[in-house]
C-alpha cells in the first residue's frame, strides 16, 4: 500500500472557476506577449521547431532569444503531462501517487538551507534568587554538514507525517565540492530514509551518476521506471519570465531520462512579480506552463509536478516573505490552478520569517499550513523544520512540525454522521438523561482508545511550565536512537564501486566486518 | 472458589465493569458477570464481606490508581472503576455492621444555592465512593437551611460543597455561618470545591479544605481521615 497522505474532501479555493479561466487566459496571453527570454540555445531550438515565434536578442552580453510561445503549444503539453505522477521509494509502502484532479496532500521536507540549527539547553539562575534555576533553550546556527543530511534524514524517516524527504540542508564540508556534492547528498538522504528522495542538481555532469545510483538501488534502470525512488527539482524559469541556461540544461536531461521532475518557479511579488495577487499567479502560471511546454517539447508524457513557490516580498527589507498572509494566498491560489490542469502541485507551506522556533514562528508557519493544507495542492514541500525564509533548518522545529500535523490530519477526519450514528447517539443520549448523574463519561471509553479522540499536545509541559522544546528535544533523540533501514552492504559496496566522489566516512559497512 | 470470586472481582473493578452489560476495556467482556453480579455470588457464597472489600476492592483501586500514574489509564477508566466500587459499596451496606467493617467516613455531597452545575459534585462523589466512603449527595441548587437540615439529620463526617459560578460561590461562607449558629460546626468538616474557588478562598470562609480536582478532593479528605 502506497503511503495515503490527507484526502481533502472541500478543498479551500480561493477562485471562482470564472477567475481561474481568467487566469489561465492571463497566462497564455503572457506567453505571447511580451512572450520569454531563453538563455538556453537548445531551449530556443526546441521552441522554434515547435512552432514558437523565436527571435535572437542582438545587444545582449550573452546569447539570449525571445520566444513567443503560441497557446495551442501549451494547450498540448498540457494534454501530454501525466495527471497521475508516482513518486517511488525504497520501501514500496512510502509511494506516493499523485493524481492532479483530486485535492489530497503529501507532506514533504526541504528545500535546501544553508544554516543548520542546533538547540542546546543551559542552566540559568535567577539573579533575584540564585537559588530558583531554569534551562532556557539556546540556538546555535552553523552551517550544514553531509552528517547533518544524514541525522536529518534518520529523524525524517521516523516522522510520521513526513511522506517524501527533500534535501534539507546544504552540504558543506571541506572535502564536499562541485564534483562530488549531488552523488553525496543522493547516497546520504537515500541510506537514511526509506521515503522518496527529492533534490536539485549542483552539476548537470553528475546527472548520470545519480541516476546511476538509483538505478543500482532500484535493481536495474526498467526497475527505477516502475519504482523511480529518486526525482528532480529544477528552477529554469527565472522571474519574470526567464529561461536560465544551466537549469535549462538540466531541466531537459532530466526530461529525456524520463525521471519525474518538477518545473519550479519562485516570483517575489513586489520585486520579480506584480505586487498584486492577480499578476503573480497569472505570472507564476506563465511560467510554470513555460516549463511544462519545453519538458513535454523534448520528451513527450515526461512526469511533471506543477511547481510554485510564490513569496511577498517584505516591505523593510525586500527579502523574502514566506510568512506574510499573502504567501498562503498564493499557494492556495496556485493549487487551484495546477487542479484546473490536472496535475499535481509542488506547493509550499510553514516557512517563516523569523530566525529561531518560537512564538513567531509557531504563528507564521501554521497559519501557511493550515490553509496550504486545505487546499490540497498533492506535494506541500518545505514543511517541516524551515526558518529564517528558507536558509535555516532546525530538527527539534521539524519534530513540532510533525507533531502539528497531526493535529491537522485529525481535523482533517470526515465527520461521521450518518443514519447509523445518530440512532446510537440518540440512544445514547436517552440512556444517560434517565440516570441520575447524567455524565456520559463511561461513553467515552470505548472510543478512548481507538483513535477517535484527539490525543493530547505531545509537548505538554507539567503545571504551569512551557516546556515545549525540552520535551520536542527528548523525543528528537528518541528518533535518533530508532535504528533505520540502510542501503545492504552489498549494493552499498557496488555503488561505492560504481560511482566516484562518495565519501568513504559515509559507508557505514567501511571497518565493519 | 472464594479466590476465584475475589479475583474476578478485582478484575471486573480494573476493568470499570458494574453489570454483566458492559463493556470493559479488554474486547469480549459484555455478557459476563460484573462487579454486582460478582459482588451478590460472593455473598451468597458465604465470603467474608471484609475480604470482598480489602482483597478485591481496595486492592483493585490501587492496581487502578498505579495504570493512571503510569499512562496507561485515564480518568474515565478511574471514575468507571470507582463507580463499579461505589456500587459494590452500596450491595455491601447492609452487611458492614454485622461483620464488623466499619466504613470510612460519611460525607454529604450537595452543590449551593443558585448553582444547577452537578456535574464536578457528581465527578467527587464517585470517586469517594470508590474509596470506601459513604457518600450522600442531596442534590443542587439547594437552600442553605436545607443544607444545615441535612447535616443535622444525616451526622456526616465530611460536608461537600461545589459551586462552579462566582455569583453562587458566597452562599459557601454563608452555609458555614449558618452552620456556627446551629452549633454543628465543629462536628462536621467542611471541603469546597468549583472552578471559581481556592485554597485561599476556603481559609477566608473558614472551610476545613479544598479541592483542586476530584482526586486532590479525594486526597484531601483522606488525609483529614489520618489515611494518607
Amino acid at each position: 500500500m502506497p503511503r495515503e497522505g490527507i484526502l481533502i474532501e472541500k478543498p479551500l479555493e480561493r477562485l471562482s472557476p470564472k477567475q481561474v479561466q481568467q487566469i489561465h487566459d492571463a497566462s497564455i496571453d503572457i506567453l505571447n506577449d511580451p512572450g520569454l527570454l531563453c538563455f538556453n540555445e537548445n531551449a530556443a531550438e526546441i521552441f522554434q521547431g515547435s512552432g514558437a515565434v523565436v527571435s535572437k536578442v542582438s545587444g545582449s552580453n550573452t546569447p539570449c532569444w525571445h520566444i513567443k510561445i503560441p497557446g495551442k503549444l501549451v494547450s498540448s503539453a498540457l494534454k501530454s503531462a501525466p495527471s497521475t505522477v508516482t513518486l517511488g521509494a525504497r520501501n514500496p509502502e512510502n509511494t506516493i501517487i499523485m493524481k492532479g484532479d483530486e485535492p489530497r496532500v503529501f507532506f514533504i521536507t526541504g528545500s535546501e538551507t544553508n544554516i543548520w540549527l542546533d538547540v542546546d539547553f543551559p542552566t540559568y539562575a535567577s539573579k533575584t534568587d540564585p537559588n530558583k534555576e531554569t534551562k532556557i533553550p539556546e540556538f546555535k546556527p552553523r552551517r550544514g554538514t553531509v552528517a547533518d543530511l544524514c541525522d536529518s534524514a534518520h529523524v525524517c524517516e521516523h516522522l510520521e507525517m513526513v511522506d517524501g524527504y527533500i534535501r534539507t540542508v546544504n552540504i558543506q564540508d571541506n572535502d564536499i565540492d562541485v564534483d562530488n556534492k549531488d552523488v553525496n547528498k543522493y547516497f546520504a538522504s537515500l541510506n537514511n530514509t526509506t521515503k522518496h528522495v527529492m533534490s536539485g542538481l549542483t552539476n548537470l555532469k553528475q546527472l548520470d551518476n545519480v541516476v546511476k545510483m538509483a538505478e543500482i538501488i532500484a535493481g536495474g534502470r526498467d526497475n527505477l521506471k516502475k519504482n523511480p525512488l529518486t526525482s528532480f527539482i529544477t528552477c529554469l524559469v527565472k522571474s519574470p519570465l526567464q529561461f536560465v541556461d544551466d537549469t535549462t540544461e538540466t531541466f531537459m536531461e532530466v526530461c529525456k531520462r524520463g525521471l519525474p521532475i518538477v518545473v519550479s518557479s519562485s516570483p517575489q511579488a513586489g520585486t520579480s512579480a506584480p505586487i498584486k495577487e492577480a499578476g503573480i499567479i497569472a505570472q507564476i502560471n506563465a511560467e510554470v506552463l513555460a516549463g511544462i511546454t519545453l519538458g513535454q517539447l523534448v520528451n513527450k508524457g515526461t512526469p511533471v509536478l506543477y511547481g510554485t513557490v510564490p513569496v511577498r516580498a517584505r516591505m523593510d527589507t525586500l527579502g523574502d516573505s514566506y510568512g506574510s498572509v499573502e504567501t498562503s494566498q498564493y499557494n492556495i491560489d496556485c493549487a487551484q490552478m495546477a487542479r484546473f490542469y490536472n496535475l499535481p502541485n509542488y506547493s509550499t507551506s510553514g516557512v517563516c520569517d523569523t530566525k529561531i522556533p518560537g512564538q513567531q514562528s509557531s504563528i507564521e508557519r501554521l497559519f501557511s499550513n493550515v490553509l496550504v493544507t486545505l487546499s490540497g495542492p498533492q506535494f506541500l514541500h518545505c514543511a517541516f523544520g524551515l526558518l529564517d525564509c528558507n536558509s535555516v533548518f532546525c530538527l527539534l522545529q521539524a519534530v513540532l512540525d510533525d507533531a502539528h500535523f497531526k493535529m491537522i490530519k485529525f481535523f482533517l477526519k470526515s465527520p461521521g454522521i450518518n443514519e447509523q450514528e445518530l440512532e446510537t447517539v440518540k440512544k445514547q443520549i436517552r440512556d444517560v438523561v434517565a440516570t441520575p448523574q447524567k455524565m456520559f463519561i463511561n461513553y467515552i471509553r470505548s472510543v478512548m482508545r481507538t483513535g477517535e479522540i484527539s490525543p493530547p499536545y505531545p509537548f505538554e509541559g507539567e503545571g504551569d511550565s512551557d516546556d515545549v522544546f525540552a520535551l520536542a528535544s527528548q523525543r528528537l533523540q528518541e528518533l535518533r536512537d530508532k535504528p533505520v533501514e540502510h542501503i545492504d552492504k552489498a549494493t552499498t559496496a557496488r555503488i561505492f564501486r560504481e560511482i566516484p566522489g562518495l565519501l568513504p566516512r559515509l559507508n557505514i559497512y567501511e571497518g565493519k566486518q | 472458589m472464594s479466590e476465584n470470586i475475589i479475583e474476578l472481582i478485582k478484575e471486573n473493578v480494573i476493568q470499570g465493569r458494574i453489570t454483566r452489560d458492559d463493556e470493559g476495556i479488554e474486547e469480549d467482556m459484555a455478557g459476563q458477570p460484573g462487579v454486582t453480579e460478582l459482588v451478590e455470588e460472593a455473598l451468597a457464597s458465604g465470603i467474608d464481606v471484609s475480604e470482598i472489600i480489602n482483597k478485591g476492592l481496595t486492592a483493585s483501586m490501587q492496581a487502578v490508581g498505579q495504570k493512571f500514574e503510569t499512562g496507561e489509564y485515564f480518568i474515565p477508566d478511574m471514575l468507571a472503576s470507582a463507580e463499579a466500587v461505589g456500587t459494590a459499596m452500596e450491595i455491601l451496606k447492609p452487611h458492614l455492621e454485622k461483620s464488623g467493617v466499619k466504613p470510612k467516613g460519611k460525607i454529604l455531597m450537595a452543590t449551593v444555592k443558585g448553582d444547577l452545575h452537578d456535574i464536578g459534585k457528581n465527578i467527587v462523589s464517585i470517586l469517594l465512593r470508590g474509596a470506601g466512603y459513604m457518600v450522600k449527595d442531596i442534590g443542587n441548587n439547594l437552600d442553605t437551611k436545607d443544607i444545615v437540615k441535612a447535616v443535622r439529620e444525616e451526622k456526616p463526617d465530611y460536608l461537600g460543597l461545589s459551586a462552579l459560578l462566582t455569583s453562587t460561590m458566597v452562599s459557601m461562607e454563608d452555609i458555614i455561618k449558618a452552620l456556627e449558629e446551629s452549633g454543628l460546626r465543629d462536628k462536621v468538616k467542611i471541603i469546597i470545591g468549583g472552578a471559581p474557588v481556592s485554597e485561599e478562598y476556603a481559609r477566608e470562609i473558614g472551610a476545613d479544605g479544598y479541592g483542586a480536582d476530584g482526586f486532590h478532593g479525594v486526597s484531601v479528605i483522606e488525609t483529614m481521615n489520618g489515611i494518607n
